[in-house]
């Protein structure tokens, strides 16, 4: 996973709240193999009328918007289901930060597994961060991961406190599975002892069965 | 005195495997549910060479992608190779991986948060992790049950576990038992309504409460599958005994000593009387009538028997901008009747309402009457559909003019091609009114089992009361 430290780009204000990741990556995309180049289909259904043209009313249709690696979001972003290809068409489309009051769980999940890095920030603050995005000459932010600080078009720096793990996986690139199954001893002395107390779950005692 | 815990203490405590400094935990997974969108998860197995720990914890289900006519052609009635290739995706890494599948082909085969409790794969006290969002039905057997993405669900084939914090804790207290006639899908909209869309980030809910124990298993899935919908991390409901009967005898569960042991644990695992929680919420169920959404997002929802919201009146600017855009969308005015609304379709079915009781709920209301506009069901396993043939319900749908279809996801997201035409309006029984959900441009009210068979038969959003006389 390429190690996420510090990124300087157009970020795009989103001023909606519960973007779900069906708007994100339509769900008749999620069959297309990662081959294609999932760039095309970021917000497909919110950002195309049916007959494919764009809608100028959608922030990155918007030229000043339209090289956005960076996305300032509403409350809850990423809601709805789970499929991970809402990450991955972001990521196509170069996308690397998402900056947001609340993120849907499972969504937040997949970013971190994908190195893109979620900040969360209040409300107020991050309905500023957009007002300025679109009061700037050029709507550029700079997001250092280490300094755990985004510098706004103004100048002014604002400070956000990302989960140290989180921090730590993004800035070193790093593999979880390879991290958890350093656990593996714990995991085999674990499994001994539950199945001693819940017999009824082995997995053998399971395959006789169905 | 043992402090007093939660069932989701309770579970949690139970299946930390370690723990990390900053206090996330290794959970130990109990059951893995994967389908057919999971293909990036085993990709990823393949790329990075991992073993998968225990085969015998996953399972994997056949639901998303599969036709729901032609079912006797087999792969071969799967007309766009794109759709084909997702359903020969999971059988062939199921088979490469030595993972029990129910496929195309075999009467269990179903969406996974049906077959699950069905098969008895899903049951008190277990940690499931899901390739899908709605895992959390299965929280209706006090289980804690959650969605993954691909990159965790090959962490977990790898390594049975998967770090979390341990999550906030907000129970749903349901006061009164629900009226006759309205069921639990008016509960979970009323409650997702009041709490919001975003309501219970960061929180597991338990509902518990009067209102939850007077309702069926079947029922308390439905109450659970949407936790999603109010952004709560998983969903579940202490089991009582209507929980351990449900489980008795499925061929997953435990049977003679075995069970007997496994009764006499879940038995521990309800919430303490004196346990608390970092919110509450508390719901007068008696007073809730049936509910249908007008917006794009399941807070978007009002008593059947009001009007289209005006955003006017709305003073948060926030929720007036997605006011206007979802009615925008929906192509409704303010003010408007909700029993004025005419349909295009009928759906009844997803892992929300396609169980053998919302079955029985739709065909007393169909029974006798003839749909006005195309109604599809589609049972949510095979079993079911059986089950129903057996008790002559489809007689009733067929002569009703529904359509009796194979069990599958369908038309709740329209990805194996059963979906809405741009600008058509459905009375679904599913658990998402998203843009596009059912198919780009669609417009999707959610409503109840009963309230879907009553707009069927009416062509229009109608109080099922009208036509049952209870209310
Ligand atoms: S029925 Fe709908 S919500 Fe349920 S698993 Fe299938 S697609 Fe997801």
């Amino acid at each position: 996973m390429e190690p996420f430290k510090t990124i300087t780009a157009t970020a795009v204000p989103l001023d909606m709240a519960n973007v779900n990741t069906d708007q994100i990556f339509p769900a008749r995309f999620i069959r297309k193999p990662r081959a294609v180049g999932y760039a095309q289909f970021t917000f497909h259904d919110v950002r195309r009328r049916e007959d494919g043209s764009l809608r100028p009313e959608f922030p990155l249709n918007e030229d000043r918007y339209r090289d956005a690696r960076i996305i300032v979001g509403g409350a809850n972003f990423g809601c709805g289901s789970s499929r991970e290809g809402a990450v991955y068409t972001l990521i196509d489309s170069g996308v690397r930060a998402l900056i947001a009051p609340s993120f849907g769980d499972i969504f937040a999940a997949n970013c971190l597994k994908n190195g893109v890095l979620t900040v969360t920030l209040p409300d107020d603050i991050v309905a500023g961060l957009r007002e300025q995005l679109r009061g700037a000459d050029r709507p550029v932010l700079a997001v250092d991961l280490e300094a755990q600080a985004i510098v706004m078009p103004d100048g002014t720096t604002l400070d956000f406190s990302p989960d140290p793990f989180q921090k730590h996986c993004l800035l070193n690139g790093l593999n979880e599975i390879d991290l958890s199954l350093e656990f593996a001893a714990e995991m085999a002395a674990f499994e001994a002892s539950y199945r001693e107390r819940f017999p009824w779950l082995a997995p053998d005692a399971q395959r006789t069965r169905g | 005195m043992p402090r007093a815990r939660t069932i989701i203490d309770k579970i949690w405590d139970s299946h930390v495997v370690a723990r990390r400094d900053d206090g996330e935990c290794l959970l130990y997974i109990d059951r893995l549910l994967l389908q057919e969108n999971s293909f990036h998860g085993f990709d990823k197995i393949r790329r990075e060479d991992r073993t998968i720990r225990n085969p015998g914890q996953a399972f994997a289900f056949s639901d998303h992608y599969v036709p729901t006519v032609g079912r006797e052609q087999g792969l071969d009635g799967i007309a766009d190779p794109e759709i084909r290739n997702m359903v020969e995706l999971i059988e062939s890494d199921s088979r490469d991986n030595d993972i029990t599948l129910f496929g195309l082909g075999d009467i269990r085969q179903g969406i996974l948060h049906v077959v699950g409790p069905e098969q008895g794969i899903t049951q008190p006290g277990l940690v499931i992790a899901g390739a899908d969002s709605h895992t959390s039905t299965h929280g209706a057997l006090g289980t804690y049950a959650f969605g993954v993405g691909s990159s965790e669900v090959a962490h977990v084939l790898a390594v049975q576990g998967l770090w979390r914090a341990r999550p906030k804790t907000m129970r749903v207290l349901v006061e009164t038992p629900l009226s006759d006639g309205i069921s639990s899908k008016d509960l979970i909209l009323a409650i997702i309504g009041r709490i919001g869309a975003g309501g219970a980030v960061g929180h597991v809910i338990e509902y518990a409460g009067p209102g939850i124990a007077a309702l069926s298993v079947e029922q308390r899935m439905t109450v659970c599958n949407m936790s999603i919908e109010a952004g709560a991390r998983a969903g579940l409901i202490s089991p009582d005994d209507k929980v351990c009967e449900y489980v008795k005898g499925r061929p997953y569960a435990p049977s003679g000593e075995l069970w007997d042991k496994a009764l006499a644990y879940w038995r521990t695992l309800a919430s303490d009387a004196d346990a608390s929680y970092d919110r509450e919420v508390r719901i007068a169920a008696s007073e809730i009538p049936p509910m249908v959404t007008w917006g794009t997002n399941p807070e978007q929802v009002a008593a059947v028997t009001g009007t289209v919201p005006d955003p006017a009146a709305e003073s948060d600017p926030g929720r007036r901008t997605r006011m206007e855009r979802a009615l925008a969308y929906m192509a409704l005015e303010p003010g408007t009747e909700l029993r004025s609304i005419r349909l295009d379709r009928v759906f009844i079915g997803s892992c929300t309402n396609s169980r053998i009781e919302d079955l029985r709920i739709a065909a007393a209301v169909a029974k006798g009457r003839t749909a006005q506009v195309p109604t599809m069901v589609v049972p949510g396993s095979g079993l079911i559909r059986q089950q129903a043939e057996e008790e002559g319900l489809h007689e009733t749908f067929l002569a009703a003019g529904f359509e009796w279809r194979s069990p599958g996801c369908s038309m709740c997201v329209g990805i194996n091609g059963d979906m809405l035409n741009p600008g058509e309006r459905c009375a679904s029984t599913s658990n998402r009114n998203f843009e596009g959900r059912q198919g780009p441009g669609g417009r999707t009210h959610l409503m109840s089992p009963a309230m879907a068979a009553a707009a069927a038969v009416t062509g229009r959003i109608t109080d099922v009361r009208e036509l049952t006389g209870e209310g």
